[in-house]
């Protein structure tokens, strides 16, 4: 059995109460031993195939490369089954779920991409999913609601502090404490105790083996550069994992800079963060010099979250990882530029890559953006604005 | 005397009077801080140990009310520093205990600084309730070296082995999570926590205590029959909030220490 990562250097471990470590400590063995069974990897690749329609295209994106001056490729994962690449997690662990016998599945959600993509994982294997989301959330993500709801989920409002997504964490892991025996908590991001930074890493590596294969097959030779968003950080840890061992390959996070990372309102946890403990990780977060947790701002509800996994943090601590950001404006711009450069209406969150792309092009090679996922979710917050 | 040893005197006080410690938790700063002083007074008149919970923003073991403590604790302005003070207040006439999130602990300078502090201001002790025994072992030698005991928690999942090693890494008494959830009143006590605090027992140099879904005076004193001190928190995290704050808690600590005594 091979090993699940709790720490990547100082980073990760288990700080969460007594009563969850017996289920954390069930699933890494559950994870280590399904990892390695052909029978779970067969399952888990048709539902890749059939069901989220992998692997997704590495799509030349030909009047982006000439307006940023060099060779652009995006990943695709827009073009995944409910939009994003959350489905990738999602399907993963409801799987595991069913492999370690919980009828039951709890998930957070913020701008409700993770939330639809557990209900979705979960009506196709017939599993109880309950999703919490703030109630600021819930106001703003109408349509993510409704869609729960049609796919069978019930979403469960939390009204604690700004009634967002750092809440929505909190209340799962609080439900997981009381339920543990008969439930599973499907977490939507990198984030956590272990083993969860390192299995929702593993699920979404299929994002980086598939765009290391594509980037060969079409090019001959590796990227540059590969970019991606980060708020919690999974679908970058998923992109950039392939390519670690690729020491000449610039691995590039990032994060919402908000209204500037000089101002309280930015999503950098990792770029402004101390490091700390949040939802059960020890990682780079956003607090006060208190100690308490501050409520991070981004213009993307993916991104607007005030922690980030712990693995970007070592890869941040080891240089092997480069983190940058840009603003709400920035990312609105690149939004708007993509939409009418490519016809690709990408997510916020994933605007974000793009927009430092842009002032960032022009390099020899070429390079490898993560487009997370699809826009249609950000309509009604970007005509708002 | 250290940590440890006041903690283990005040719980050998109470068992030669024939009872369970009486160990009462409060939010420091909430609801605000004059009140919040005032319910740290009326705790060191009728309790053994008080538990001090330090504010923090994302409370994970903590159910709603205690959550909401916290928030409008903070909201009032708490800090670390009016939890300080509170036990600054009463550690002479009673041990206290802090109650403290990991990240706190972190955030002001670590298990080494953080004893430093508690000590100046009386603590006997720390619960961490997200500091599980894989990550407790550098707090934990840190609070040794200033006597300040890390009191750590066993749960009902908690694998008998795993329980085994927490009891013999144990300082000032063990906390037994009564029930599998977050903090917060409960109609009864789970009926397998006999067999729970027994195993405890019988594994651990220290007292044992137990804590989560103690609300009534009823339920102290079941638990008061089974272990060596009970725990409670939300119903008087609730009392503190009413008009006459330190009366009510006055009130319902006497009730709840006769009741321990005629058990």
């Amino acid at each position: 059995m091979s090993l699940v990562e709790e720490r990547f250097g100082p980073y990760g471990g288990r700080y969460v109460p007594e009563t969850l470590i017996a289920a954390l400590d069930e699933l890494t063995a559950a994870w280590a031993e399904a990892r390695e069974d052909p029978a779970f990897r067969e399952r888990l690749a048709l539902l890749h195939r059939d069901f989220i329609g992998r692997p997704t295209p590495l799509y030349r994106a030909e009047r982006l490369s000439e307006r940023v001056g060099g060779t652009v490729y995006l990943k695709r994962e827009d073009l995944a089954h409910t939009g994003a690449h959350k489905i990738n997690n999602a399907v993963g662990q409801v799987l595991l779920a069913q492999r370690m016998g919980k009828p039951r599945i709890i998930a957070e959600t913020g701008a409700g991409q993770h939330g639809v993509a557990t209900a979705t994982a979960c009506a196709l294997l017939g599993l109880e999913c309950v999703v919490y989301m703030g109630s600021e959330d819930i106001r703003r993500q109408k349509p993510n609601v409704e869609r729960m709801g049609l796919l069978g989920a019930e979403v469960v409002p939390v009204e604690a502090g700004a009634r967002t997504l750092k809440e929505a964490v909190s209340a799962a892991i609080r439900d997981w404490v009381a339920n543990v025996a008969t439930t599973h908590y499907v977490i939507g991001s990198a984030v956590g105790p272990a083993p969860f930074p390192a299995l929702v890493r593993d699920l979404q590596t299929v994002i980086g083996e598939e765009a290391r294969e594509q980037a060969l097959a079409a090019e001959g030779e590796l990227p540059g550069r590969v970019i991606a968003c980060v708020g919690g950080g999974s679908n970058s840890i998923g992109i950039f994992t392939p390519f670690v061992a690729d020491s000449a390959v610039e691995l590039i996070g990032v994060e919402a800079a908000g209204e500037g990372l000089d101002s309280d309102r930015h999503g950098a946890s990792l770029g402004k963060g101390t490091t700390g403990v949040l939802h059960g990780s020890l990682s780079s977060i956003i607090a006060d010099e208190e100690g308490q947790i501050l409520e991070a701002h981004s213009v993307s509800a993916g991104l607007d979250y005030p922690g980030v996994g712990p693995e970007h943090a070592w890869l941040r601590d080891t240089g092997r990882a480069s983190y940058v950001s840009v603003t709400d404006a920035q990312a609105l711009e690149a939004f708007k530029l993509l939409c009418r450069l490519e016809g690709i209406i990408p997510a916020l969150e994933s605007s974000h890559a793009i927009a430092w792309l842009l002032e960032n092009g022009g390099r020899e090679g070429y390079d490898v953006v993560c487009l997370s996922g699809r826009g249609d979710k950000d309509l009604a917050e970007v005509l708002s604005l | 005397m250290t940590g440890s040893e006041r903690i283990a005197a005040a719980f050998g006080a109470a068992r030669e009077e024939g009872r369970a410690a009486l160990m009462p938790y409060m939010m420091a700063g909430y609801p605000d801080r004059e009140t919040s002083s005032a319910v740290a007074a009326a705790y060191a008149e009728s309790a053994d140990l008080v538990e001090l919970g330090i504010p923090f923003s994302d409370p994970l073991a903590d159910g709603p009310t205690i959550h909401a403590a916290a928030t409008a604790a903070l909201e009032a302005g708490a800090s670390m520093d009016t939890a300080l003070e509170i036990c600054g207040e009463i550690a002479e006439r009673v041990p206290v205990v802090f109650m403290v999130y990991a990240n706190m602990v972190l955030a002001h300078g670590g298990a080494e600084e953080f004893a430093r502090r508690a000590l100046a201001a009386g603590a006997c002790g720390a619960i961490v309730p997200d500091l599980p025994l894989e990550e407790a072992e550098p707090v934990r030698t840190a609070f040794d070296a200033a006597g300040l005991a890390l009191v750590p928690l066993v749960a009902p999942t908690t694998p008998a082995e795993r329980r085994a090693r927490i009891c013999a890494a144990a300082r000032g008494f063990v906390y037994v999570v009564s029930t599998v959830g977050t903090t917060g009143e409960r109609d009864e006590l789970p009926a397998e926590l006999a067999d729970l605090v027994a195993a405890t027992k019988a594994e651990a140099e220290v007292p044992v205590a137990v804590g989560f879904g103690i609300g009534t005076p009823r339920q102290a004193a079941q638990v008061g029959e089974i272990a060596d001190g009970a725990i409670i928190g939300s119903r008087l995290v609730r009392a503190a909030a009413e008009p006459d704050a330190d009366g009510a808690v006055g009130s319902f600590l006497r009730e709840t220490r006769d009741a321990l005594v005629s058990g």
